[in-house]
Protein backbone atom coordinates (compact mmCIF):
# COMPACT_ATOMS: atom_id res chain seq x y z
CA UNK A 1 0.00 0.00 0.00
CA UNK A 2 1.74 3.60 -1.03
CA UNK A 3 1.56 6.07 1.82
CA UNK A 4 0.35 9.20 0.22
CA UNK A 5 2.16 11.48 2.25
CA UNK A 6 1.47 15.72 0.56
CA UNK A 7 3.14 17.65 3.25
CA UNK A 8 6.64 17.48 1.84
CA UNK A 9 5.27 18.93 -1.29
CA UNK A 10 3.25 21.92 0.33
CA UNK A 11 6.24 22.93 2.74
CA UNK A 12 8.21 23.72 -0.53
CA UNK A 13 5.01 24.83 -2.18
CA UNK A 14 6.88 28.08 -3.31
CA UNK A 15 9.05 26.92 -5.04
CA UNK A 16 6.17 25.04 -7.36
CA UNK A 17 4.30 28.57 -7.72
CA UNK A 18 7.91 30.33 -8.38
CA UNK A 19 8.04 27.49 -11.31
CA UNK A 20 4.24 28.02 -12.40
CA UNK A 21 4.88 31.91 -12.70
CA UNK A 22 8.00 31.27 -14.71
CA UNK A 23 5.60 28.96 -17.36
CA UNK A 24 2.98 31.57 -17.32
CA UNK A 25 5.70 34.17 -17.87
CA UNK A 26 7.10 32.30 -21.21
CA UNK A 27 3.83 31.00 -22.14
CA UNK A 28 2.81 34.92 -22.25
CA UNK A 29 5.84 36.57 -23.73
CA UNK A 30 5.33 33.19 -26.65
CA UNK A 31 1.87 34.79 -27.62
CA UNK A 32 2.80 38.45 -27.23
CA UNK A 33 5.39 37.96 -29.58
CA UNK A 34 3.95 34.88 -31.69
CA UNK A 35 0.76 36.46 -32.58
CA UNK A 36 1.82 39.34 -34.13
CA UNK A 37 4.62 37.38 -35.77
CA UNK A 38 1.91 34.74 -37.00
CA UNK A 39 -0.15 37.50 -38.39
CA UNK A 40 2.96 38.75 -40.40
CA UNK A 41 3.98 35.54 -41.78
CA UNK A 42 0.05 35.11 -42.64
CA UNK A 43 0.01 38.42 -44.77
CA UNK A 44 3.98 37.68 -45.91
CA UNK A 45 2.24 33.95 -47.18
CA UNK A 46 -0.91 35.50 -48.63
CA UNK A 47 0.67 38.46 -50.31
CA UNK A 48 0.68 38.34 -54.44
CA UNK A 49 4.61 38.82 -54.18
CA UNK A 50 5.52 35.21 -55.08
CA UNK A 51 8.99 35.58 -53.59
CA UNK A 52 7.90 37.15 -49.92
CA UNK A 53 5.12 34.16 -50.10
CA UNK A 54 7.64 31.59 -50.53
CA UNK A 55 9.83 32.62 -48.19
CA UNK A 56 7.07 32.42 -45.42
CA UNK A 57 5.52 29.35 -46.36
CA UNK A 58 9.21 27.57 -45.88
CA UNK A 59 9.23 29.35 -42.46
CA UNK A 60 6.22 28.30 -41.61
CA UNK A 61 6.68 25.02 -42.74
CA UNK A 62 9.53 24.47 -41.48
CA UNK A 63 8.89 25.61 -37.71
CA UNK A 64 5.74 23.72 -37.76
CA UNK A 65 7.22 20.01 -38.90
CA UNK A 66 10.36 20.36 -36.65
CA UNK A 67 10.08 19.09 -33.06
CA UNK A 68 10.08 22.28 -30.86
CA UNK A 69 13.35 20.42 -28.39
CA UNK A 70 14.88 20.69 -31.66
CA UNK A 71 14.12 24.09 -31.80
CA UNK A 72 14.91 24.94 -28.69
CA UNK A 73 18.55 22.80 -28.23
CA UNK A 74 18.99 25.21 -31.62
CA UNK A 75 18.72 28.53 -30.19
CA UNK A 76 20.19 27.56 -26.82
CA UNK A 77 23.40 25.45 -28.20
CA UNK A 78 23.81 26.29 -32.23
CA UNK A 79 22.82 30.00 -32.24
CA UNK A 80 25.56 31.34 -30.30
CA UNK A 81 28.20 30.11 -31.84
CA UNK A 82 26.70 31.27 -34.94
CA UNK A 83 26.68 34.72 -33.83
CA UNK A 84 27.92 36.27 -30.45
CA UNK A 85 24.83 36.31 -27.98
CA UNK A 86 24.57 35.18 -24.81
CA UNK A 87 22.25 32.72 -24.50
CA UNK A 88 20.42 31.93 -21.30
CA UNK A 89 17.89 29.35 -20.70
CA UNK A 90 14.89 32.31 -20.67
CA UNK A 91 15.79 34.00 -24.19
CA UNK A 92 16.17 31.12 -25.56
CA UNK A 93 12.44 29.71 -24.37
CA UNK A 94 10.56 32.97 -25.53
CA UNK A 95 12.54 32.98 -28.78
CA UNK A 96 11.63 29.27 -29.68
CA UNK A 97 8.36 29.50 -28.45
CA UNK A 98 7.45 32.65 -29.90
CA UNK A 99 8.35 32.09 -33.53
CA UNK A 100 7.30 28.23 -33.23
CA UNK A 101 3.84 28.81 -32.29
CA UNK A 102 3.93 32.27 -34.63
CA UNK A 103 4.07 29.58 -37.48
CA UNK A 104 0.98 27.85 -35.87
CA UNK A 105 -0.96 31.64 -35.88
CA UNK A 106 0.35 32.35 -38.90
CA UNK A 107 -1.98 29.06 -40.52
CA UNK A 108 -4.51 29.83 -38.25
CA UNK A 109 -4.43 33.66 -39.45
CA UNK A 110 -4.27 32.53 -42.65
CA UNK A 111 -7.25 30.29 -42.25
CA UNK A 112 -9.57 32.47 -40.70
CA UNK A 113 -8.95 35.29 -43.13
CA UNK A 114 -9.83 32.82 -46.24
CA UNK A 115 -12.96 31.78 -44.66
CA UNK A 116 -14.23 35.12 -45.10
CA UNK A 117 -16.53 35.18 -47.75
CA UNK A 118 -15.07 37.26 -51.36
CA UNK A 119 -17.58 39.24 -51.04
CA UNK A 120 -16.87 41.06 -48.53
CA UNK A 121 -13.57 42.10 -50.32
CA UNK A 122 -16.17 42.99 -53.34
CA UNK A 123 -18.14 44.85 -50.77
CA UNK A 124 -14.83 46.85 -49.58
CA UNK A 125 -13.51 47.53 -52.55
CA UNK A 126 -16.31 48.65 -54.22
CA UNK A 127 -16.79 51.50 -51.66
CA UNK A 128 -12.96 52.52 -52.48
CA UNK A 129 -11.08 50.53 -49.94
CA UNK A 130 -7.41 49.24 -50.13
CA UNK A 131 -6.34 46.28 -49.84
CA UNK A 132 -4.74 46.85 -46.49
CA UNK A 133 -7.83 49.02 -45.35
CA UNK A 134 -10.39 45.96 -46.25
CA UNK A 135 -7.97 43.74 -44.19
CA UNK A 136 -7.84 45.76 -41.16
CA UNK A 137 -11.54 47.11 -41.14
CA UNK A 138 -13.44 44.26 -42.91
CA UNK A 139 -11.58 40.72 -43.21
CA UNK A 140 -9.41 40.55 -39.77
CA UNK A 141 -11.86 41.25 -37.51
CA UNK A 142 -14.53 38.95 -38.93
CA UNK A 143 -11.58 36.06 -39.61
CA UNK A 144 -10.47 36.96 -35.94
CA UNK A 145 -13.83 36.19 -34.60
CA UNK A 146 -13.75 32.62 -36.07
CA UNK A 147 -10.16 31.87 -35.20
CA UNK A 148 -10.88 32.07 -31.65
CA UNK A 149 -11.58 28.42 -30.82
CA UNK A 150 -8.42 26.85 -32.68
CA UNK A 151 -6.09 29.84 -31.44
CA UNK A 152 -6.83 28.95 -27.29
CA UNK A 153 -6.05 25.38 -28.70
CA UNK A 154 -2.78 26.34 -30.02
CA UNK A 155 -2.13 28.11 -26.45
CA UNK A 156 -2.94 25.57 -25.02
CA UNK A 157 -0.67 23.36 -26.81
CA UNK A 158 1.70 26.18 -26.44
CA UNK A 159 1.66 26.20 -22.29
CA UNK A 160 1.88 22.27 -22.63
CA UNK A 161 5.08 22.50 -25.03
CA UNK A 162 6.68 24.96 -22.70
CA UNK A 163 7.52 22.04 -20.42
CA UNK A 164 10.21 21.42 -22.51
CA UNK A 165 12.28 24.11 -20.96
CA UNK A 166 13.13 22.16 -18.07
CA UNK A 167 15.64 20.51 -20.43
CA UNK A 168 17.89 23.64 -21.07
CA UNK A 169 17.61 24.66 -16.77
CA UNK A 170 14.74 27.13 -17.17
CA UNK A 171 13.12 27.19 -13.83
CA UNK A 172 9.69 26.73 -14.81
CA UNK A 173 6.94 24.72 -13.41
CA UNK A 174 8.49 21.06 -14.81
CA UNK A 175 12.05 22.01 -13.63
CA UNK A 176 10.43 22.98 -10.18
CA UNK A 177 9.12 19.90 -10.17
CA UNK A 178 12.05 17.59 -10.75
CA UNK A 179 13.70 19.73 -8.36
CA UNK A 180 10.98 19.18 -5.69
CA UNK A 181 11.01 15.26 -6.54
CA UNK A 182 15.07 14.96 -5.91
CA UNK A 183 14.87 17.06 -2.57
CA UNK A 184 11.98 15.34 -0.93
CA UNK A 185 11.81 12.04 -2.21
CA UNK A 186 8.11 12.16 -3.31
CA UNK A 187 7.85 12.25 -6.92
CA UNK A 188 4.71 10.87 -6.68
CA UNK A 189 3.16 13.64 -4.58
CA UNK A 190 5.04 15.79 -6.78
CA UNK A 191 4.26 14.87 -9.85
CA UNK A 192 0.36 14.33 -8.71
CA UNK A 193 0.46 18.13 -7.45
CA UNK A 194 1.92 19.65 -10.36
CA UNK A 195 -0.48 17.21 -12.71
CA UNK A 196 -3.33 18.91 -10.79
CA UNK A 197 -2.09 22.34 -11.23
CA UNK A 198 -1.61 22.15 -15.03
CA UNK A 199 -4.91 20.62 -15.06
CA UNK A 200 -6.43 23.93 -13.35
CA UNK A 201 -4.42 26.02 -15.58
CA UNK A 202 -5.69 24.88 -18.91
CA UNK A 203 -9.25 24.27 -17.42
CA UNK A 204 -9.96 27.90 -16.37
CA UNK A 205 -7.83 28.98 -19.51
CA UNK A 206 -10.40 27.18 -22.00
CA UNK A 207 -13.50 27.97 -19.71
CA UNK A 208 -12.67 31.49 -19.77
CA UNK A 209 -12.07 30.83 -23.88
CA UNK A 210 -15.66 29.51 -23.49
CA UNK A 211 -16.94 32.67 -22.18
CA UNK A 212 -15.03 34.72 -24.16
CA UNK A 213 -16.76 33.22 -27.37
CA UNK A 214 -20.23 33.11 -26.22
CA UNK A 215 -19.95 36.83 -25.64
CA UNK A 216 -18.46 37.60 -29.42
CA UNK A 217 -21.41 35.47 -30.40
CA UNK A 218 -23.97 37.44 -28.43
CA UNK A 219 -22.65 40.94 -29.22
CA UNK A 220 -21.89 40.87 -32.99
CA UNK A 221 -23.89 37.90 -34.62
CA UNK A 222 -22.73 35.10 -36.55
CA UNK A 223 -20.63 35.87 -39.72
CA UNK A 224 -23.34 35.26 -42.33
CA UNK A 225 -24.06 38.44 -44.12
CA UNK B 1 -27.33 66.63 -70.91
CA UNK B 2 -23.90 66.02 -69.81
CA UNK B 3 -21.42 63.05 -70.21
CA UNK B 4 -20.58 61.02 -67.02
CA UNK B 5 -18.80 57.86 -68.43
CA UNK B 6 -18.12 57.10 -71.84
CA UNK B 7 -16.99 53.43 -72.94
CA UNK B 8 -14.71 53.41 -76.11
CA UNK B 9 -13.97 49.84 -77.61
CA UNK B 10 -14.33 47.69 -73.93
CA UNK B 11 -12.55 44.59 -74.32
CA UNK B 12 -12.25 41.89 -71.32
CA UNK B 13 -10.66 38.12 -71.72
CA UNK B 14 -10.25 35.67 -69.32
CA UNK B 15 -7.77 33.61 -70.14
CA UNK B 16 -8.98 32.38 -74.20
CA UNK B 17 -12.28 32.97 -72.85
CA UNK B 18 -13.39 36.82 -74.44
CA UNK B 19 -16.49 38.07 -72.83
CA UNK B 20 -16.27 41.17 -73.79
CA UNK B 21 -15.29 42.12 -77.52
CA UNK B 22 -15.63 46.19 -78.18
CA UNK B 23 -18.33 47.74 -76.04
CA UNK B 24 -19.04 51.55 -76.95
CA UNK B 25 -20.98 53.59 -74.48
CA UNK B 26 -21.80 56.77 -73.59
CA UNK B 27 -24.07 57.74 -70.34
CA UNK B 28 -24.96 61.09 -69.78
CA UNK B 29 -25.78 63.21 -66.31
CA UNK B 30 -29.33 61.00 -65.22
CA UNK B 31 -29.78 58.98 -67.19
CA UNK B 32 -30.65 55.31 -66.36
CA UNK B 33 -29.73 52.45 -68.44
CA UNK B 34 -30.91 48.68 -68.14
CA UNK B 35 -28.60 46.69 -69.59
CA UNK B 36 -29.78 42.86 -70.51
CA UNK B 37 -29.18 39.81 -71.48
CA UNK B 38 -28.89 35.88 -70.95
CA UNK B 39 -26.70 34.51 -68.41
CA UNK B 40 -23.13 34.53 -69.44
CA UNK B 41 -23.26 37.11 -71.69
CA UNK B 42 -20.97 39.36 -70.29
CA UNK B 43 -22.90 41.71 -68.05
CA UNK B 44 -21.52 41.69 -64.60
CA UNK B 45 -18.05 41.94 -66.86
CA UNK B 46 -19.11 44.98 -68.55
CA UNK B 47 -20.75 46.75 -64.89
CA UNK B 48 -17.20 45.48 -63.14
CA UNK B 49 -14.81 46.95 -65.82
CA UNK B 50 -16.93 50.52 -65.34
CA UNK B 51 -15.70 50.64 -61.79
CA UNK B 52 -12.62 48.42 -62.44
CA UNK B 53 -13.35 45.56 -60.11
CA UNK B 54 -12.30 44.20 -63.23
CA UNK B 55 -9.38 45.49 -65.44
CA UNK B 56 -10.38 46.14 -68.93
CA UNK B 57 -8.11 44.26 -71.35
CA UNK B 58 -8.50 47.00 -73.52
CA UNK B 59 -10.01 50.18 -74.38
CA UNK B 60 -10.67 53.13 -72.62
CA UNK B 61 -13.29 54.56 -69.57
CA UNK B 62 -13.57 58.33 -69.08
CA UNK B 63 -15.21 59.71 -66.20
CA UNK B 64 -16.45 63.36 -66.49
CA UNK B 65 -14.40 63.13 -69.80
CA UNK B 66 -11.36 62.32 -67.57
CA UNK B 67 -9.26 59.33 -69.14
CA UNK B 68 -8.79 56.80 -66.16
CA UNK B 69 -5.21 55.22 -66.34
CA UNK B 70 -2.27 56.31 -68.50
CA UNK B 71 -1.23 55.15 -71.72
CA UNK B 72 2.13 53.60 -71.89
CA UNK B 73 3.38 52.33 -75.21
CA UNK B 74 -0.30 51.81 -76.60
CA UNK B 75 -1.23 49.95 -72.97
CA UNK B 76 -3.15 51.57 -70.50
CA UNK B 77 -1.99 51.36 -66.93
CA UNK B 78 -3.71 52.14 -64.01
CA UNK B 79 -2.46 52.76 -60.23
CA UNK B 80 -3.88 51.08 -57.48
CA UNK B 81 -4.79 54.26 -55.68
CA UNK B 82 -6.12 56.14 -58.53
CA UNK B 83 -8.84 53.22 -58.80
CA UNK B 84 -9.78 53.52 -55.08
CA UNK B 85 -10.55 57.08 -55.69
CA UNK B 86 -12.42 56.34 -58.74
CA UNK B 87 -14.68 53.73 -56.92
CA UNK B 88 -15.57 56.57 -54.75
CA UNK B 89 -17.05 58.04 -57.43
CA UNK B 90 -19.28 54.95 -58.60
CA UNK B 91 -20.99 52.77 -56.59
CA UNK B 92 -21.78 49.48 -57.01
CA UNK B 93 -24.51 46.91 -55.44
CA UNK B 94 -24.32 43.52 -55.44
CA UNK B 95 -26.74 40.81 -55.64
CA UNK B 96 -25.57 39.12 -52.60
CA UNK B 97 -25.53 42.80 -50.65
CA UNK B 98 -21.87 42.40 -49.58
CA UNK B 99 -22.78 44.03 -46.41
CA UNK B 100 -20.34 44.25 -43.61
CA UNK B 101 -21.62 41.59 -40.55
CA UNK B 102 -19.46 42.91 -37.78
CA UNK B 103 -20.90 46.28 -38.33
CA UNK B 104 -24.62 47.96 -37.19
CA UNK B 105 -25.98 49.32 -40.54
CA UNK B 106 -25.11 52.53 -39.78
CA UNK B 107 -21.53 51.76 -39.14
CA UNK B 108 -21.92 50.33 -42.67
CA UNK B 109 -22.78 53.20 -44.32
CA UNK B 110 -20.02 55.07 -42.10
CA UNK B 111 -17.35 53.00 -43.23
CA UNK B 112 -16.17 54.36 -46.19
CA UNK B 113 -16.76 57.64 -45.60
CA UNK B 114 -14.44 57.57 -42.73
CA UNK B 115 -11.89 55.41 -44.04
CA UNK B 116 -11.66 56.18 -47.39
CA UNK B 117 -13.34 59.80 -47.83
CA UNK B 118 -11.51 60.83 -44.13
CA UNK B 119 -14.74 62.25 -43.44
CA UNK B 120 -15.62 63.25 -39.58
CA UNK B 121 -17.00 60.89 -37.36
CA UNK B 122 -19.97 63.58 -36.96
CA UNK B 123 -20.44 64.10 -40.97
CA UNK B 124 -20.48 60.50 -41.89
CA UNK B 125 -23.22 59.93 -39.47
CA UNK B 126 -25.43 62.69 -40.41
CA UNK B 127 -24.95 61.30 -44.02
CA UNK B 128 -25.77 58.12 -43.16
CA UNK B 129 -28.36 59.20 -41.35
CA UNK B 130 -29.67 60.79 -43.99
CA UNK B 131 -29.21 58.11 -46.69
CA UNK B 132 -30.83 55.63 -44.59
CA UNK B 133 -33.97 57.68 -44.40
CA UNK B 134 -33.58 58.08 -48.40
CA UNK B 135 -33.96 54.62 -48.72
CA UNK B 136 -36.29 54.14 -45.72
CA UNK B 137 -34.69 52.89 -43.48
CA UNK B 138 -33.53 55.54 -40.84
CA UNK B 139 -35.48 53.40 -37.60
CA UNK B 140 -33.09 50.52 -38.74
CA UNK B 141 -29.58 52.13 -38.08
CA UNK B 142 -28.34 50.64 -34.83
CA UNK B 143 -29.29 47.06 -35.86
CA UNK B 144 -27.18 44.43 -37.31
CA UNK B 145 -27.78 43.25 -41.11
CA UNK B 146 -28.13 39.69 -39.97
CA UNK B 147 -31.45 40.95 -38.22
CA UNK B 148 -32.42 42.85 -41.66
CA UNK B 149 -34.49 41.12 -44.24
CA UNK B 150 -33.14 40.26 -47.78
CA UNK B 151 -35.09 43.64 -49.07
CA UNK B 152 -33.81 45.49 -46.10
CA UNK B 153 -30.22 44.32 -46.60
CA UNK B 154 -29.98 45.50 -50.33
CA UNK B 155 -31.01 49.15 -49.14
CA UNK B 156 -28.54 49.34 -47.21
CA UNK B 157 -26.39 48.12 -49.16
CA UNK B 158 -27.26 50.94 -51.56
CA UNK B 159 -27.28 53.77 -49.10
CA UNK B 160 -23.75 52.66 -48.33
CA UNK B 161 -23.45 53.12 -51.69
CA UNK B 162 -24.70 56.46 -51.58
CA UNK B 163 -23.27 57.80 -48.60
CA UNK B 164 -20.03 57.83 -50.82
CA UNK B 165 -21.97 60.89 -52.95
CA UNK B 166 -21.11 58.85 -55.93
CA UNK B 167 -21.62 60.33 -60.34
CA UNK B 168 -23.48 57.52 -61.18
CA UNK B 169 -24.48 54.11 -59.59
CA UNK B 170 -24.06 50.47 -60.74
CA UNK B 171 -26.45 47.79 -60.09
CA UNK B 172 -25.46 44.18 -60.56
CA UNK B 173 -29.16 41.78 -60.58
CA UNK B 174 -29.80 43.23 -56.86
CA UNK B 175 -33.05 41.96 -56.89
CA UNK B 176 -31.62 38.51 -57.93
CA UNK B 177 -31.00 36.65 -54.63
CA UNK B 178 -34.82 37.85 -53.09
CA UNK B 179 -37.70 36.70 -52.30
CA UNK B 180 -40.23 37.46 -54.82
CA UNK B 181 -41.65 39.93 -52.44
CA UNK B 182 -39.01 41.85 -51.34
CA UNK B 183 -38.00 42.53 -55.19
CA UNK B 184 -40.44 45.32 -54.93
CA UNK B 185 -39.25 47.36 -52.30
CA UNK B 186 -35.85 47.21 -53.66
CA UNK B 187 -37.36 48.37 -57.27
CA UNK B 188 -39.11 51.32 -55.57
CA UNK B 189 -36.19 52.35 -53.81
CA UNK B 190 -34.15 52.47 -57.74
CA UNK B 191 -36.82 53.85 -58.91
CA UNK B 192 -36.65 56.57 -56.25
CA UNK B 193 -33.18 57.28 -57.04
CA UNK B 194 -33.78 57.29 -61.24
CA UNK B 195 -36.13 60.34 -60.65
CA UNK B 196 -34.17 62.37 -58.86
CA UNK B 197 -31.68 62.23 -61.72
CA UNK B 198 -29.05 59.59 -59.99
CA UNK B 199 -27.39 58.49 -63.25
CA UNK B 200 -27.46 54.42 -63.19
CA UNK B 201 -26.40 51.54 -64.89
CA UNK B 202 -28.74 48.98 -63.81
CA UNK B 203 -28.42 44.81 -64.91
CA UNK B 204 -31.63 43.14 -63.85
CA UNK B 205 -34.14 40.49 -65.39
CA UNK B 206 -37.17 42.72 -64.31
CA UNK B 207 -38.25 43.77 -68.04
CA UNK B 208 -41.01 46.16 -66.23
CA UNK B 209 -38.26 48.12 -64.14
CA UNK B 210 -36.69 48.18 -67.69
CA UNK B 211 -39.74 49.02 -69.94
CA UNK B 212 -41.44 52.07 -67.21
CA UNK B 213 -37.33 54.05 -65.70
CA UNK B 214 -35.10 53.08 -67.87
CA UNK B 215 -34.35 56.07 -70.55
CA UNK B 216 -32.49 53.38 -72.57
CA UNK B 217 -32.02 49.79 -72.73
CA UNK B 218 -29.38 47.71 -73.94
CA UNK B 219 -29.08 44.35 -75.15
CA UNK B 220 -26.08 42.32 -74.79
CA UNK B 221 -25.39 39.29 -76.27
CA UNK B 222 -21.76 37.52 -77.15
CA UNK B 223 -19.56 40.55 -75.90
CA UNK B 224 -21.69 43.15 -77.27
CA UNK B 225 -24.29 45.40 -78.08
CA UNK B 226 -26.52 43.86 -80.06
CA UNK B 227 -29.65 46.04 -79.95
CA UNK B 228 -29.96 49.19 -78.17
CA UNK B 229 -32.66 52.06 -77.57
CA UNK B 230 -35.96 53.27 -75.75
CA UNK B 231 -37.35 50.52 -74.16
CA UNK B 232 -40.78 50.95 -75.40
CA UNK B 233 -38.79 50.48 -78.93
CA UNK B 234 -36.40 47.63 -77.67
CA UNK B 235 -39.02 45.56 -75.43
CA UNK B 236 -41.68 45.91 -77.73
CA UNK B 237 -40.53 45.57 -80.91
CA UNK B 238 -37.14 44.09 -81.07
CA UNK B 239 -35.19 43.91 -84.09
CA UNK B 240 -33.05 41.20 -83.61
CA UNK B 241 -34.09 37.40 -83.38
CA UNK B 242 -31.60 36.99 -80.45
CA UNK B 243 -33.43 39.47 -78.78
CA UNK B 244 -36.86 38.14 -79.57
CA UNK B 245 -36.18 35.12 -78.19
CA UNK B 246 -34.36 36.38 -74.88
CA UNK B 247 -37.75 38.38 -74.20
CA UNK B 248 -39.69 35.26 -74.96
CA UNK B 249 -37.93 33.14 -71.68
CA UNK B 250 -38.92 36.00 -70.36
CA UNK B 251 -42.59 35.90 -70.49
CA UNK B 252 -42.94 35.27 -66.62
CA UNK B 253 -42.55 38.81 -66.45
CA UNK B 254 -45.17 40.13 -68.10
CA UNK B 255 -45.10 43.55 -70.30
CA UNK B 256 -48.23 45.93 -69.46
CA UNK B 257 -49.69 46.52 -73.13
N1 LIG C 1 -13.27 36.14 -62.85
C1 LIG C 1 -13.58 35.36 -63.90
N2 LIG C 1 -12.72 34.43 -64.33
C2 LIG C 1 -13.00 33.65 -65.39
N3 LIG C 1 -14.13 33.71 -66.11
C3 LIG C 1 -15.05 34.63 -65.73
C4 LIG C 1 -14.83 35.49 -64.61
N4 LIG C 1 -15.90 36.30 -64.48
C5 LIG C 1 -16.75 35.95 -65.45
N5 LIG C 1 -16.25 34.95 -66.21
C6 LIG C 1 -16.90 34.34 -67.39
O1 LIG C 1 -17.27 35.38 -68.25
C7 LIG C 1 -18.53 35.11 -68.84
C8 LIG C 1 -19.48 36.25 -68.57
O2 LIG C 1 -19.75 36.31 -67.20
P1 LIG C 1 -20.66 37.42 -66.56
O3 LIG C 1 -20.13 38.75 -66.93
O4 LIG C 1 -20.76 37.11 -65.11
O5 LIG C 1 -22.06 37.19 -67.27
P2 LIG C 1 -23.50 37.65 -66.86
O6 LIG C 1 -23.37 38.63 -65.72
O7 LIG C 1 -24.07 38.28 -68.08
O8 LIG C 1 -24.25 36.42 -66.47
C9 LIG C 1 -19.00 33.79 -68.27
O9 LIG C 1 -18.69 32.78 -69.19
C10 LIG C 1 -18.19 33.64 -67.03
O10 LIG C 1 -17.95 32.30 -66.73
MG1 LIG D 1 -24.05 38.51 -63.73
Amino acid sequence: MVEWDFLAVFADFDLLMTGLLNTLKVTGLALLFGVPLGLAFALMRLSTNRPLSMIAAFIIEFFRTTPPLVQLFWFFFALPILIDVRMTPFIAAVVTFSIQSSAFFAEIFRGGIQSIDKGQWEGAKAIGMSYSQSMKRIILPQAVKRMIPAFMERSIELLKTTTLVSTVAYADLMFQANDLAQKTFRPLEVYTVVAVMYFVLIFVFSQLSIAVERRLARSGESTVH
Amino acid sequence: MSEIVRIENLHKSFDKLDVLKGIDLSVSAGETIVLLGSSGSGKSTMLRCVNFMEVPSDGRIYLHGDLIGSEQNGRMNYRESELCTLRTRIGMVFQHFNLFPHMTVEQNVMEGQLTVLKRSQTEARDKARAQLERVGLADKALEYPARLSGGQKQRVAIARALAMDPDVMLFDEVTSALDPELVGEVLKTMRQLAEEGMTMLVVTHELGFAYHVANRVLFLSDGAILEQGEPQQVLKAPKTKRMREFLDGHSLFKLPD
